[in-house]
């Protein structure tokens, strides 16, 4: 808009031009300095709960405006070491790494055949599936949670302690099982999307149906393959929900762990080591984001499910 | 075969002009691989997936349904069928009226907040040159990353009575009148949780709007100007009617987010309290499902909530249904 009013002789349109001259000036000025505000109101909470990390127990009381006063290393070791997180972060990595491996085992081999195949019943299950889209996993958390307390009370001769709750590859499981939905959904549409020209080819020089599909295909499909990875492992490695459902014993993932702290704060008043447990949650995603930030984005433009 | 697996994205053709030695045409198969024998293939490929969507997800939805036509303490055998009784118990419930009413209340304020501020976000960042648009869009899609527990302990650092950044902030401006138990007082608390929500989904938004007026022909602005539209008209008369689908899409976002952001922030943040005054659908359901071991009665609010949002998405996207527009 400015690019064009300048680019024309101002006595061309005296009587448009004159009035408005200041008004886009000063509300130029205000547009940007809410939007300054906001990424402000954004990014200062976040900077403050890294700096608190440091801070001593003492220097909680007061203005919270004051820098910390040293490098209190001591949080980290407390929240490492008395509150678990170490262990609690190896538990996540194993959750989210087998969950990401499960979902995409399952669900590449049927978001192609869906894609590629004609056979009876492929729009039910098409329909079924996009259904799917709209069962949001907190509706269903505890029908979940007590179909796998049924099944352990089944097998009670053969595992007496238990087999389905407080598993942390059952809880990759139902990680990979509720995502299905969004994963084959974004992963049909990108293969529809590829000619099916290269798997004619493909076929003629006598490659097997499987070969096409994971050696010409799959990498093909690499853009919708790492959009759906980072998606699902966002979802993973963020949920407390399912985890605290079904992980109800000692080994907990690092979001339940965080939960754990912060109740535990507000009973206690031990902010150091909560914002150390928080850092320790934040900095890994935080760290992915600035690195993907451009697919991560891209992917919110084209397949924009997840709410 | 080697090369065929990264091949150029612009050489499509050069098969397409052979004849397939088998004579069939390409025009009712899908695929070349389209023929007998292909049912079991597609079993292989098709039953993991569908067995795991079946047992952890059509059996549970189909479950939380069922159940509700009974009154279960969810462990013990004693199981007995009451009809519709939950529904009718439903309805005498104060705490399920206002977990039903916050709720609402959730989906309107985040709504217009989030989706006023997130157009008005989108266009300057598309319409206008800023500087160091990039930094910003960075900065404002951080939450959408961050697990709602670290969201919920943010601001109870910045909701904290005594040593909050809220607080403090007001204490520093010497404006002591105006700190607030913000997650303590009834009135404030449900407002204090809608902020929250709105810093969390706010990137998000102006992010899928952005997109949608990415594509908006740069001659349609060009043109309006030499018309003498200002930027505020040019949004209204331009923009807004061309992402009109793309902010249809985002309201059935809303919806959704309100039944279960609101539920998981909530939870990890006020626990419902104080005494009920931010209690939302999904958080009643878990608390009567769990805690007081009514789980017949949890799952008739799952139903309530299903058809809920099932209904206001479809509510909303018939009262916003207009021609879409060619650009």
């Amino acid at each position: 808009m400015t690019m064009i009013s300048s680019s024309r002789p101002r006595a061309d349109r005296p009587g448009t031009d004159r009035p408005g001259a200041d008004r886009p000036r000063t509300g130029r000025a205000l547009t940007y300095a809410l939007v300054i505000a906001l990424a402000l109101a954004i990014a200062v909470p976040v900077a403050w709960v890294l700096l608190a990390s440091l801070k001593g127990k003492s220097e909680f009381f007061g203005s919270p405006w004051t820098l910390p006063k040293g490098l209190h290393l001591q949080n980290y070791a407390d929240a490492f070491v008395t509150a678990h997180m170490g262990q609690y972060f190896l538990t996540s990595v194993f959750v989210t790494v087998l969950g990401l491996v499960l979902v995409l085992a399952v669900s590449v081999p049927a978001a192609y055949v869906i894609a590629r195949y004609e056979f009876r019943g492929r729009r039910l299950v098409e329909i079924a599936l996009l259904a799917g889209l709209f069962v949001n996993v907190n509706y269903i958390v505890v029908p979940i949670f007590l179909m796998l307390v049924d099944w352990d009370r089944a097998l009670i001769d053969v595992f007496p302690g238990g087999f389905f709750i407080d598993n942390p590859a059952v809880l990759s499981l139902v990680y990979a099982a509720t995502s299905i939905p969004f994963t084959i959904y974004l992963l049909t549409a990108y293969f529809r999307s590829i000619p099916v020209e290269y798997e004619e080819a493909a076929a003629l020089d006598g490659a097997s149906r499987f070969r096409i599909m994971v050696q010409v295909m799959l990498p093909m499909a690499r853009p919708a393959v790492t959009t759906v990875i980072l998606f699902d492992f966002l979802a993973y490695w963020n949920d407390f929900i399912i985890a605290l459902t079904l992980l109800p014993g000692e080994g907990k993932t690092l979001q339940v762990g965080l939960l754990n702290l912060f109740t535990a704060q507000k009973a206690a008043a031990d902010y150091g080591r909560l914002y150390a447990g928080m850092v320790i949650v934040i900095v890994p995603v935080l760290l992915l984001y600035a690195f993907i930030q451009r697919r991560l984005i891209e992917g919110i433009a084209s397949g924009g499910v997840k709410g | 075969m080697t090369t065929l697996s990264t091949p150029p994205p612009g050489s499509t053709n050069r098969t397409s002009e052979q004849a397939p030695p088998d004579g069939s045409s390409r025009r009712g198969a899908r695929s070349p691989a389209h023929r007998r024998g292909n049912t079991g293939f597609v079993l292989a490929c098709l039953l993991p997936a569908l067995v795991l969507f079946a047992v952890f997800m059509v059996i549970p939805t189909v479950n939380v349904f069922r159940t509700s036509l009974y009154t279960w303490g969810g462990f013990s055998p004693d199981k007995r069928f009451v009809g519709l009784d939950n529904f009718r118990h439903l309805l005498d419930d104060e705490q399920f009226v206002r977990a039903f009413q916050n709720t609402v209340a959730l989906l309107v304020v985040v709504t217009v907040v989030t989706m006023g501020l997130g157009l008005f976000l989108a266009a300057i960042m598309t319409r206008q040159r800023l500087r160091g648009r990039n930094l910003y869009r960075f900065v404002l899609y951080i939450p959408n990353v961050l697990s709602v527990v670290v969201i919920a302990a943010i601001f109870s650092a910045v909701y904290d009575q005594k040593n909050g950044l809220l607080n403090g902030t007001l204490r520093l401006l010497s404006l002591d009148g105006l700190q607030q138990v913000w997650l303590g007082n009834q009135k404030l608390v449900l407002y204090s949780v809608a902020i929250a929500m709105v810093w969390q989904s706010l990137g998000y938004y102006m992010v899928l709007y952005m997109a949608g007026m990415s594509s908006i022909p740069e001659e349609l602005y060009e043109a309006s100007a030499l018309d003498g539209a200002c930027a505020t008209r040019q949004f209204f008369a331009i923009t807004l009617p061309l992402i009109w689908q793309s902010l249809r899409t985002t309201l059935t976002f809303f919806v959704m987010s309100a039944v279960n952001l609101s539920f998981v922030l909530v939870r990890a943040m006020t626990g419902g309290g104080p005494d009920g005054s931010s209690d939302v659908l999904l958080n009643y359901m878990y608390k009567q499902a769990y805690t007081n071991s009514s789980y017949g009665y949890g799952m008739a609010i799952g139903v309530v909530i299903f058809a809920f949002s099932f209904l206001v998405s479809l509510l909303v996207s018939r009262a916003t249904r207009r021609e879409p527009l060619q650009f």
